[in-house]
């Protein structure tokens, strides 16, 4: 009426020689970072909270920036066959296109950054791991925002 | 049916035309650390009426052929939420789940929960599931002298938590979802749904410490909104709705 296609007996036999027995039982594979009563309780404050509407918010702001950005780069008025030193410098001339990219540079490079972070968060096992992979990410993101925004400020059209 | 493997051994032996017997294949992990380190997926053929539960085949399979076999049920009757497991990768009660439903003409794949530590077979180690459980403080908290007669609700508050109250802890939800595969910190489903079970009770009067716990790194805002909780509860609770409004509680909580 039943059979088995593998035999109990094999499970675990070395050549024969099991190397567990009750004793000795083998080492169970435990969860990363699982809970325990040394867990340490909840820490007063809100970052989680801001951080979590931050991408909302930032989401539907950079929906708006973003498409405007494609518009206006690559469809409207010639393509992206238009784009070249005097375009972007003919832009930046007037303060509402400075506006406009330095918003979108600073909430485009935070919510990526912040969606980062809460991927390593989510995958990284180590706190070692964890803690310089943030911390690249943290350099990449500050390194990036401030050199955008020097440029945006400090640019010279006559530059040549 | 009080003795029913007995009764249809014998049907199934005098090889009745109209027989609702099957023969279907239960593909289990088994893991067993006093023999091996090794996971191993064993085969078992049983002749089975289609019209039985999972628990049915996992019992008749421990009683008749392998005794080894190990797995934890108490009622066996979908309340006591013993018997959570992984059945064709899906988490679902072994004694709420009909193998009919689950296709038996191919092999049925019945693994342990994942994201907690396999002990032996079936069987895991809940206590992280029960410390994120005992963290939200699941019991009713009041200020103030003890009333003479019990604490009245109108039958509107009542059903604000309703859907909450039906949990019975199996662990399917929180062992579906892929942060708390990753990262055991995370509370979980289960200890949400179970912190808003108080958190909207309007007898309680502790659920700002609720909030505050689950406002934490770990907490709720970890949720993803992927929807495998709500899918893996066996009772229909739908977790991922409790999830979002305790973070709705939060946010309108601060401005």
């Amino acid at each position: 009426m039943s059979s088995e296609t593998s035999s109990a007996a094999a499970i675990g036999d070395v050549e024969g020689v099991s190397l567990y027995d009750v004793d000795h039982p083998a080492p169970v594979i435990e969860p990363p970072r699982k809970r325990t009563a040394k867990t340490p309780k909840a820490s007063r404050g809100n970052f989680e909270m801001y951080a979590w509407l931050f991408m909302r918010l930032s989401g539907i702001l950079l929906t708006v920036l973003v498409i405007g950005h494609l518009l206006i780069q690559l469809v409207l008025d010639g393509g992206v066959s238009k784009i070249g030193f005097a375009f972007v410098a003919g832009r930046w001339a007037s303060p509402f296109w400075q506006v406009w990219d330095l918003t979108m540079l600073w909430l485009a490079m935070l919510h990526g950054g912040n969606g980062l972070r809460t991927v390593i968060n989510d995958y990284a096992e180590r706190d070692n791991t964890r803690f310089w992979l943030k911390m690249l990410l943290y350099t990449a993101t500050v390194f990036t925002v401030l050199l955008g925004t020097l440029v945006i400020f400090t640019f010279d059209p006559n530059i040549r | 049916m009080a003795t029913p493997t007995l009764d249809k051994t014998d049907n199934a032996e005098a090889g009745f035309a109209d027989s609702p017997f099957i023969t279907a294949t239960f593909r289990i992990r088994r893991f067993n650390p006093e023999v091996s380190d090794e996971v191993q997926w064993q085969d078992f053929q049983i002749e089975i009426d289609p019209k039985e539960r999972v628990l049915d085949a996992l019992h008749k399979i421990k009683w008749e052929i392998d005794g080894t076999l190990t797995f934890r049920r108490s009622c066996a009757h979908g309340i006591c939420g013993s018997d959570a497991m992984r059945i064709n990768g899906k988490n679902r009660l072994a004694c709420k789940t009909l193998i009919k439903d689950i296709n038996p003409d191919k092999p049925i794949t019945v693994e342990a929960i994942k994201g907690l530590t396999v002990l032996k077979d079936l069987v895991v180690d809940m206590d992280p599931f029960f410390q994120a459980y005992h963290d939200v403080m699941p019991f009713l908290i009041t200020k103030g002298n003890e009333p003479t007669r019990e604490r009245l609700q109108s039958p509107e508050d009542r059903e604000r938590f309703d859907d909450t109250t039906k949990c019975i802890l199996c662990a399917a939800c929180t062992s579906s979802c892929p942060v708390f595969w990753n990262d055991g910190q995370y509370f979980g489903p289960a200890a949400i749904v179970n912190a808003h079970r108080f958190i909207f009770d309007s007898r309680d009067e502790a659920g700002e410490q609720r909030l505050e716990i689950l406002n934490d790194r770990d907490g709720v805002w970890r949720c993803r909104t992927t929807f495998n909780c709500t899918d893996a509860c066996p009772r229909g609770i739908e977790v991922t709705k409790a999830i979002q409004e305790v973070k709705r509680a939060l946010i309108t909580r601060r401005f």
